[in-house]
């Protein structure tokens, strides 16, 4: 029994503000040169270095923030959906601080995923938009983090704000291997997977590897994103907490100081 | 590099519009992002120093 109780001991841990607050604020700026740097080498690579397509011509650089955007706008819906489990099931509060954090980072990176499609489809389908669907799915999957931002400013009981966003995250999650894979059910236009676990990629190196790049990047970019929206969610909702108070003080003490 | 100058870099083969316009779009989506957390702690901030200030002077 003994063993068990310390194994779980950094799962307690990871609910309580005080202990997130500080192991974020030193993750961020690891996350931010991560995000930054990855970003800027595989965009300058994609952009400038990769080979044209064959078939497309150099409308395919769009690849490079097309791909990150979507991926990430499905992962961060799962990360909502898992968030919303941890929250209903242990009842702890820093999920319902990530699910609220991370829905508006969701719907600004499908709408990214929606618009870069929209322009890339142009030249390449000769039409902005298809009701085709992938494309369906994903515009589903926006008015999905629409409807949870909007669920949890609507009801001012926190609590029942947490629940009711965590119900909907979960049942919503059912989205997600519609939109991942719709292009193999359904007759598209869309192209399939660039990246799969089981096969090498069907582009050479030069063209996926910068893909590959800025896909981490944006990962680590919502990473910091994230953290920053939580962090100041925490000193907000913590806000009677004696912790809070020093670090409300010492961080005017450093904002002024400049 | 993939282009024999910066003027067919920029045109990117008649689809410059298409690409720049996309990766503009994004970029400036990702500084929003970026942007309003830093200025909505700093927005929070300034009302705590108000708020003590308040306190203290009573």
């Amino acid at each position: 029994m003994k063993s068990s109780a310390i194994s779980w001991t950094w799962f307690h841990k990871l609910g309580s503000p005080k202990w997130f607050y500080a192991i974020s604020g030193r993750m961020l700026p690891w996350l931010a040169v991560a995000a930054v740097l990855l970003i800027g080498i595989g965009v300058i690579w994609g952009l400038a270095f990769a080979p044209q397509d064959y078939q497309q011509g150099n409308s395919f650089r769009i690849i490079y923030i097309h791909v990150p955007a979507a991926m990430l706008a499905q992962s961060c819906y799962v990360m909502l959906a898992v968030a919303g489990v941890v929250g209903l099931v242990w009842k702890m509060k820093i999920a319902d601080v990530a699910l609220q954090c991370a829905a508006p980072i969701g719907a600004w990176m499908t709408a990214v995923a929606l618009v870069t499609g929209a322009i890339w489809g142009k030249p390449t389908w000769g039409s902005w938009w298809v009701w085709d669907a992938r494309l369906t799915s994903m515009l589903i999957l926006l008015f999905l983090y629409f409807g949870l931002i909007a669920l949890g400013q609507a009801i001012s009981n926190r609590e029942s704000a947490a629940k009711a966003c965590a119900v909907l995250a979960i049942v919503g999650v059912i989205n997600i291997p519609i939109i991942k894979y719709s292009v193999e059910w359904w007759n598209t236009l869309h192209q399939g997977a660039t990246f799969t676990l089981t096969e090498k990629p069907a582009m050479p190196a030069e063209m996926w590897l910068p893909l590959l790049l800025t896909v981490l990047g944006f990962y680590c970019f919502f990473g910091a994103v994230l953290l920053l929206r939580m962090r100041l969610e925490v000193l907000k909702r913590e806000a009677r907490a004696s912790w809070v108070r020093e670090e409300v003080l010492n961080s005017l003490g450093r904002e002024m100081a400049r | 590099m993939s282009f024999a100058s910066f003027g067919d870099f920029l045109a990117m083969g008649h689809h410059g519009l298409y690409v720049w316009s996309a990766y503009g779009i994004c970029l400036l989506v990702l500084a929003v992002n970026v942007a309003s957390p830093v200025l909505a702690r700093r927005r929070y901030l300034q009302e705590e120093a108000r708020r003590l200030r308040r306190e203290n002077n009573q």
